[in-house]
């Protein structure tokens, strides 16, 4: 892999609100290498989506607060940058995609203004230069007839159209990274094959690397090079897929692959797997280790103090005593 | 052979769509368009599909949420299919319910008590102190402590209230449960909590259920038959693993290639279907797949294939077979 892209360096992202201080993200470091797909996993609350906000600075503040971290790019760290200076990023150095693509497009707007309009806002380009590059854009995202499309308002089209429409809006200035947040978690299961495979062309053509935020293992198997899975705020485990599927560490990960229905089980196994009890409060998090009280092999020690990230193995780092301690 | 619960046969939902000040009707959705099939006591029937296909209007309709538009329901050898609210009732507590969204389908007003105790009354089932009792037992069914009852569905996570949803749905009994999306709102985690719940729920009570989801691992999982439905019908029925190993249709076999499997390990050859999901208001002449269809050949833009027996027990309707 080539040199880290983006750094995220014990980021810590807060919201104070009236029940209390909860800790969203709580010292989350990870790096992003050029045209690498990093895939973050967790469920909800996990802190994944506020991770990714916070390398855009998309969060309401307050009641969203920064408490320490450094998020470097190209050799600056973001978290020191001024409105004015974001402006800059989004949509041209580092861009987002969403989940739900009705919301997160203008229903007022025409697809080709929008797209337009990030090509305006971040490169010269004549009004005409724009729209005939509007429309090399809808191709390359592989939507028929972009001519007509693009004077087409969104809701006109259906939701594995406007997902692509949203890929569209976030290469237009060609990014060095891609936020891409739950990217196909609404949208059916052939429609998802179909983006899935987009975004696989795509990154192996502009060379874009890319963060993935999902929940669903069976996307992050097929497009993720690293994967890193975080619980209650804080990345428990990091290792390349390979060795995220077939040797995971971390208790809490390995409950997850292992209460995970797949398809092509043969035979029908009667029971999952199933990790007891429930994600803690944000607001009141043990002392020790988030997953303690869930953990099938927890100690007194686990209870009492959470541990540091520590390398099992080249590439391969968890957050566990007992992996540690051996 | 368990016994037969319910058949459903030809049945249709059709909605009209209305335009201008005399609300005439300019064209019709096709929601669900002649589905068949029988469900037995005890036994898992999945039906999958994806956004248009009609599972959910399917499944409303059988429940008689919805009204049909024609074929025939029939449960317990009765048909209800024409039954109004009053002859219905006493298959209310045979046929119940869970929704998909365990947020919006709990009345935020009412403590889990009312919640639960509001279809014990309806029926009848339990006066007074017995229905605490009950509803003590039942929540202790579906991993609830008792004290939950006095709480308000907005002090639960989405798993939890989902768990109240299913306990809401067991109180009269039924003997067969429709489950629309039981888990796609939930994190994985929770939802192999609620997944083993129902089929422990199932062999110890002798459910049927009626699975209804895209989540084509979740289906496998727990279904010993699936429907496969696009565009209000269905393409293919067959025995769980029969379908998983050897779809005949090719929409099933585009479905199950398209499922990302959580492990890099395997390549699969994957079938990507061109186009999108087609809408129900104007579906496509001949067969209703046709024009997305890899192997698509001359009869299929013109004649639409009828539903036949083929191997291994599956039901099929392709020319290709």
């Amino acid at each position: 892999m080539g040199e880290a892209v983006l750094s995220v360096d014990n980021l810590k992202t807060y919201f104070r609100v009236k029940e209390g201080l909860a800790k969203a993200v709580d010292g989350v470091s990870f790096q992003i290498h050029r045209g690498e797909t990093l895939g973050l996993v967790g469920e909800s609350g996990c802190g994944k989506t506020v991770s990714s906000l916070s390398i855009l600075k998309l969060l309401e503040m307050p009641p969203a607060e920064f408490h320490a971290g450094r998020i470097l790019f190209a050799g600056k760290d973001l978290l020191t940058f001024s409105e004015q200076q974001m402006r800059h990023i989004r949509g041209k150095s580092i861009s987002m995609i969403f989940q739900e693509p009705m919301t997160s497009l203008n229903p007022m707007l025409s697809i080709g203004f929008q797209v337009g309009e990030v090509l305006l806002n971040h490169e010269r380009l004549t009004a005409r230069q724009a729209r005939s590059r509007t429309v090399e854009l809808l191709e390359m995202v592989g939507i028929p007839s972009p001519e007509k499309r693009a004077t087409e308002y969104p809701h006109q089209l259906s939701g594995g159209m406007r997902q692509r429409v949203m890929i569209a809006l976030a290469l237009a200035c060609n990014p060095q990274v891609l936020i891409a947040d739950e990217p196909t978690t609404a949208l059916d299961v052939t429609i998802q094959a179909q983006i899935l495979e987009l975004m696989i062309d795509l990154r192996e053509n502009l060379g874009t690397s890319i963060l993935l935020i999902t929940h669903d293992l069976g996307v992050i198997a097929e497009t993720a090079h690293r994967v890193a899975v975080m619980y209650a705020g804080k990345i428990v485990e990091e290792a390349d897929v390979a060795t995220i599927f077939k040797k995971p560490l971390h208790p809490y990960t390995q409950g997850l692959m292992k209460s995970v229905p797949r398809i092509d089980e043969s035979g029908s196994t009667r029971r999952l797997a199933e990790i007891p009890g429930l994600v803690p409060n944000l607001y009141n998090l043990p002392p020790g280790c988030s997953f303690f009280d869930r953990c099938p092999v927890g100690t007194e020690k686990c209870r009492m103090a959470d541990s540091k990230l520590f390398a099992v193995d080249a590439g391969h780092s968890i957050r566990c005593w007992l992996v540690r301690d051996g | 052979m368990p016994e037969m619960l319910l058949e459903v046969k030809n049945l249709k939902k059709h909605f009209p769509i209305k335009r201008g000040l005399f609300s005439k009707i300019v064209g019709k959705v096709y929601a669900v368009d002649g589905i068949s099939f029988r469900i037995h006591r005890k036994q898992t029937l999945g039906l999958v599909g994806e956004s248009g296909c009609g599972k959910t209007t399917a499944g409303k309709t059988i429940l008689k949420l919805l009204e049909p538009t024609g074929g025939a329901i029939n449960y317990g050898g009765e048909d209800i299919t024409r039954y109004d609210r009053h002859e219905m009732k006493s298959f209310r507590r045979k046929m119940q319910i869970i929704f998909q969204d365990p947020f919006s389908s709990l009345n935020p007003r009412h403590t889990v008590s009312s919640i639960i105790a509001a279809p014990l009354e309806i029926h009848r089932l339990a006066r007074g102190k017995e229905i605490e009792e009950r509803i003590a037992d039942l929540l202790k069914k579906v991993g609830l402590p008792s004290e939950a009852m006095r709480r308000y569905p907005h002090e639960f996570s989405g798993g939890q209230r989902q768990r109240i949803g299913i306990a809401r749905s067991l109180a009269v009994e039924p003997e067969l449960i429709i489950a629309d999306e039981p888990v796609s709102a939930l994190d994985v985690s929770i939802q192999a909590q609620i997944l083993n719940l129902l089929q422990d729920l199932q062999d110890e009570l002798g459910l049927a259920y009626i699975i209804i989801a895209h989540d084509l691992s979740v289906i496998r999982h727990i279904a010993n038959q699936i429907a496969v439905m696009y565009l209000g019908r269905i393409v293919e029925l067959a025995p769980s693993a029969e379908l998983y190993t050897n779809p005949l249709h090719p929409y099933s076999e585009a479905l199950l290639s398209a499922v990302p499997i959580p492990d890099p390990a395997i390549k699969k050859k994957r079938i990507t279907l061109k186009g999108d999901v087609p809408s129900p208001i104007d579906p496509p002449a001949g067969c209703r797949f046709h024009p997305r269809c890899p192997y698509r050949f001359d009869p299929c833009d013109r004649v639409e294939p009828e539903l036949i027996q083929a191997e291994g027990g599956h039901i099929v309707a392709c020319h290709l077979r």
